[in-house]
């Protein structure tokens, strides 16, 4: 039990040590990875919503919980020097209007901690749950982020 | 020497007159519009198809480029669309009848959609995509306008364009329009399914995804044999996704993801839509069920032409 421990918190550590370490020198790429994590829960959630996977109170709150943790950690990797390179597609608005972007954020772990308590409720709440933080990624996409 | 200047005179006549029958703005008659009652659900429907309220409701900020507008059923206009030719702004097309439209016959309104010319018997400039709504049924036109009468009015004088000066000169557009205006409606393909055909209405006509989701040449105009294979954004900034069932394109997505797609704003990886394409779904979403399936299934029916862009949709 003891190693258990002890090993689950260093593999733990290593792989935040790992994150920051990418998120240091690589915003660009930290970005990438925080919203396929996002895109992976989305995925997760969106099934059980459509009906394509079997309602599971657990992974539902989980997905959710994925997404919550997400936006205080992607805020901060939008420094001066990453507005372009790596193929990035944030949008020079996201600098013009840090405090804008900031707030979008905010608004998505809002909903997504509202997702993980609609959870406890039951596959209806959870659906409508889903369809407000789906919202969040549609209208923080349409003003902070060019395709290219 | 005297007969070099007659001569300069008469071909400089010569080249006038040619210029000015050949730029004419050509116009629908009354006498080739159909006896139509119109009906105003079907025209809300157009509306949203058509996706009006993208470029005509009013922005919700004080920014004339903020992505977001506010009302969608207030057409105040005063978007800008900053494009290499010079920024345009949509005009009011609210029903107010001096600033808005509220004040046109149902054919001015038919010939604007249909063939670009104004009641005053100008020109638009194609950044209104006369181009695809040429495509569109008479009754759905005539629907739609019934349904913008219904909308409130706003006295707002939306900007006058700001454009380089050879583009100032809108008698000018008649010879684009020699070259890119066909006038045809939409031509059903015969031997494709009558959903498929709904889906290509929708798509060449009032949905006007080719507009953005195609290469242009220098003129403007759409380059017909790459039509929605995606290409650089009109505005000059980004890169428009090519939406033929090509590997660069959305050949790896489902007729249902496609669908589902423009319901929930989510591609098959779970991305979800930004930039204008936000607007556009917000839209879609209002579409009927079998109108989304018909569009992807003649999304999936078109010929697939690649892209230099690769895809950015990794996988499932």
């Amino acid at each position: 039990m003891n190693i258990l421990v002890r090993s689950a918190i260093l593999v733990g550590a290593v792989a935040f040590g790992a994150l920051a370490a990418v998120a240091a020198d690589d915003p660009i790429k930290a970005r990438k990875e925080l919203m396929k994590q996002v895109g992976a829960s989305t995925k997760a959630a969106s099934e059980m919503v459509s009906g394509k996977v079997d309602f599971d109170q657990a992974k539902a709150a989980e997905a959710m919980k994925t997404i919550a943790a997400v936006p205080d950690q992607y805020v901060k990797l939008f420094p001066d020097t990453s507005k372009t390179g790596g193929e990035t597609e944030a949008s020079p608005k996201i600098w013009e209007d840090m405090a804008g972007f900031v707030a979008a954020a905010e608004k998505l772990k809002v909903a997504a901690a509202q997702g993980e308590e609609a959870a406890k409720q039951g596959i209806g709440a959870y659906k409508a749950a889903f369809g407000e933080l789906v919202k969040n990624c549609k209208s923080c996409h349409e003003a902070y982020r060019v395709k290219k | 020497m005297r007969r070099l200047v007659w001569a300069v005179v008469i071909l400089g006549i010569l080249g006038a007159v040619v210029f000015y029958v050949l730029t004419a703005p050509r116009t629908i008659a009354a006498t080739a519009l159909p006896s139509h009652t119109p009906d105003v659900k079907n025209g809300e429907y157009m509306f949203y198809a058509g996706g009006c309220a993208s470029c005509h409701a009013a922005p919700a900020s004080s920014k004339c480029d903020d992505p977001k507008y506010g009302d969608p059923k207030l057409l105040a206009g005063g978007r800008c669309l900053k494009t290499p030719f010079g920024t345009f702004y949509a005009p009011n097309i609210s029903s107010d009848r001096t600033h808005g439209i509220g004040g046109w016959t149902p054919l001015e309104f038919v010939n604007a959609m249909a063939r670009g010319v104004s009641p005053d018997g100008s020109h638009y400039y194609p950044a209104f995509p006369y181009t695809s709504y040429q495509r569109m049924k008479p009754t759905d036109l005539l629907d739609l306008k019934a349904f913008l009468d219904t909308l409130p009015a706003s006295d707002v004088e939306a900007p006058a364009h700001d454009l380089a000066l050879p583009f100032r000169l809108r008698r000018g557009l008649g010879l684009w329009k020699l070259l890119f205006l066909d006038g045809q409606a939409y031509q059903p393909i015969a031997s494709a399914s009558d959903k498929i055909n709904r889906g290509g209405y929708l798509v060449e006509g009032p949905g006007h995804c080719g507009e953005c989701h195609s290469p242009r040449n220098i003129f403007g105009g759409i380059i017909t044999a790459a039509k929605l294979s995606g290409g650089p954004s009109p505005e000059g900034v980004g890169y428009i996704p090519n939406i033929t069932p090509d590997k660069t394109g959305i050949g790896a997505w489902s007729e249902d993801e496609i669908a589902y797609s423009l319901e929930s704003g989510l591609t098959p990886s779970f991305d979800a839509f930004g930039g204008p394409m936000a607007a556009v779904q917000t839209n879609t979403a209002k579409l009927t069920a079998e109108d989304r399936a018909a569009i992807a299934a003649y999304l999936k029916s078109i010929p697939a032409i690649a892209s230099s862009r690769p895809s950015k949709e990794t996988g499932k």
